[in-house]
């Protein structure tokens, strides 16, 4: 190359576009305030009635809340002052944990063939349209379901209502562990197969603790809304008020049921006492959620980074 | 980058005298004859021959498209999995037909292991990994000498061995493809089949997973899948190179354009769209 060549005219430098906010133009930053505007609303929107619920219950149940009132019985003449929900506190983790033990098992293998076995098959289609209509049996139905094939026939007891919670359970379960399933990637079952895996072996090894954590989310989801059903209960379990640890045998109560029958009631003694038991239930809910997204953050830990 | 180096250095060396080794001396491991693969009714790989020598690596080479992962997939019946795929012709593993009803595919999957394309460790420690397939196929004896036998081979053993207890995800790409390595080494294969093994990788970490293969083409036979032209150049023995036929009613078939070793294919391919290929003119 020749150091005598005349260096080329500089081109004259183009226009480059600014890269300043404000080149955007006022409309843009406009539709963006707007947006977040919007977002932000809507989050206040959906966050101030859970903050008020749970605010306004916790102002009005505190104050019945103590050990007596966690353990002695409900008393006999409803319209008197004072403790207790412990057959209630008793009932409600009875017939929820039956109901759980009954229906997430059961759940998980309904989820685990609809999505391993019977993906592309009609009864798959069949069993999988049925779940859907299930989730979809208002409460009352399911109840009255149990009332007739079950209470008619072996008289009321915790356990008819923990069939009515886990035939409400079941279908959220199924429903959930099927897409929990669907998200595993399919590279690692295909690297288990590809290891000489066989199919049960893999899914139980392989795609079903991938997708635990989510399962455990839905299931727990199920188990919340079960634990505040009380329509199924009214003609499945009646009430009592004296602890019934027996879940095969007697009326049974929890602290949904005991929400409705005490708020119905005028005297301040029942509505001091439906407070209680909303806040107790709150807190069971709550700490039940703690423990098993704890549990799954754990078992997440031992096998994510 | 397109321009391949041909010199030999860039080439794997020609062992003197193989090519007038007679057909009979060189151990078969897969012949495929007639190879097709459809998916429904669409044919997507057709009229592949060629066979897969024993301690070998070989080579799968063509343009994204041609059927390469298809085709790999057939030699340790992956193609299972996908409904509706449909493998014709006629292969054989150590002469026996793969596609025998009366052959276990899982116990093929076993002898024939398979790296895939992104590294895909399970959500398991590291350990675990290694051990999932000995730990299946009821292996008995010491799985940590095992393991360790399996990480070293990998040669991933020095990095991992202080964490083996930590969880997979938390090694690098080209290490979880390592890792992915010692996993099948670990069900004592005979064959590792390697889809694009590398191509999520950066170049040091490619380079030692193409280190990693020559080394272990002494105990095992490979067939890779690469659209790294110099990859196949330098490590491999022979190449089999496939392209798409567009037919007159725009139907897109793979077929296998030509299988020789890789030296010839590389230096004086017989057909010109090999030649076409290799030196960047299309694909
Ligand atoms: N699971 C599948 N179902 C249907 N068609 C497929 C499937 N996998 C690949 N194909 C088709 O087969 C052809 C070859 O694909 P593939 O083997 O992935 O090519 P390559 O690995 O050479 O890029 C493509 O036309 C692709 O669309
Ligand atoms: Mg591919």
């Amino acid at each position: 190359m020749s150091m005598t060549m005349t260096p080329p005219a500089p081109a004259p430098t183009p226009a480059r576009p600014s890269i300043r906010r404000s080149s955007a133009g006022p409309w843009r930053s406009a539709k963006s305030a707007i947006a977040s505007t919007l977002i932000v609303g809507s989050l206040v929107v959906a966050i101030v009635p859970l903050v008020l619920i749970v605010g306004y219950v916790i102002v009005r149940g505190i104050d019945s809340i103590s050990w007596a009132f966690l353990t002695d019985d409900i008393p006999i003449l409803s319209r008197s002052e004072g403790p207790g929900m412990g057959p209630a506190v008793v009932g409600t983790l009875l017939i929820t944990g039956a109901a759980t033990v009954m229906a997430v098992p059961l759940g998980v293998l309904g989820g685990i063939y609809l999505n391993e076995y019977s993906a592309r098959t009609a009864l798959g289609r069949v069993v999988r349209f049925l779940a859907e209509v299930m989730t979809g049996v208002p409460s009352i139905v399911m109840g009255l379901f149990i009332y007739s094939i079950w209470v008619l026939r072996f008289g009321v007891s915790g356990f008819a209502g923990a069939l009515a919670l886990g035939c409400l359970m079941l279908p959220v379960v199924i429903r959930t562990t099927e897409e929990m399933l669907k998200l595993v990637a399919p590279e690692l079952r295909e690297s288990a197969y590809a290891l000489g895996g066989r199919k049960a072996g893999t899914i139980l090894r392989v795609v079903l603790p991938a997708a635990a954590p989510g399962i455990v989310s839905g299931a727990l989801l199920a188990v919340a809304r079960a634990a505040g059903e009380t329509a199924p209960l009214l003609f499945t379990i009646l009430t009592v008020n004296a602890t019934n640890t027996n879940l095969f045998h007697g009326p049974n109560t929890t602290l949904s049921v005991q929400i409705f029958r005490n708020a119905q009631q005028v005297f301040p003694g029942p509505q001091q006492r439906a407070w209680g038991a909303a806040l107790t239930l709150i807190a069971i809910v709550f700490i039940f959620t703690l423990l098993s997204r704890g549990l799954s953050a754990v078992f997440s830990r031992k096998h994510r980074v | 980058m397109d321009e391949i180096d041909v010199t030999p250095a860039n080439v794997a060396p020609v062992i003197e005298g193989v090519d007038e080794q007679p057909e009979t001396a060189r151990e078969v491991v897969f012949e495929i004859r007639d190879g097709a693969v459809r998916y429904g009714s669409n044919l997507a790989v057709a009229d592949v021959n060629f066979d897969v020598g024993a301690r070998e690596i070989t080579a799968i080479i063509g343009p994204s498209g041609c059927g390469k992962s298809t085709f790999l997939r057939c030699l340790n019946r992956m193609n299972d999995f996908i409904p509706g795929a449909k493998v014709e012709g006629r292969i054989t593993y150590h002469g026996e037909n793969l596609y025998d009803p009366k052959v276990d595919a899982a116990e093929v999957r076993r002898r024939v292991g398979m790296v895939f394309q992104k590294p895909n460790p399970f959500p398991k420690s590291i350990f675990d990994n290694v051990a999932y397939g000995p730990r299946i196929n009821r292996f008995k004896g010491d799985l940590h000498d095992l393991v360790e036998q399996a990480l070293t081979r990998a040669a991933l053993w020095d990095e991992v061995k202080d964490k083996l207890k930590k969880s997979a995800y938390a090694l690098s790409g080209g290490q979880q493809q390592r890792l992915c390595i010692a996993r099948t080494l670990a069900v004592q294969p005979d064959v590792v089949l390697m889809d694009e093994p590398c191509s999520a990788l950066d170049p040091i970490a490619t380079s030692r997973i193409e280190d990693l293969m020559v080394e272990l083409k002494r105990d095992f036979t490979i067939v890779i899948v690469t659209h790294n032209m110099q990859q196949a150049a330098r490590v491999s023995d022979m190449t089999a190179f496939f392209t798409t036929d567009v037919g007159e009613d725009a139907s897109r078939v793979g077929r296998l354009v030509e299988f020789d070793r890789t030296h010839t294919i590389f230096t004086s391919p017989s057909d010109q769209r090999t030649e076409g290929y290799i030196t960047g003119r299309f694909g």
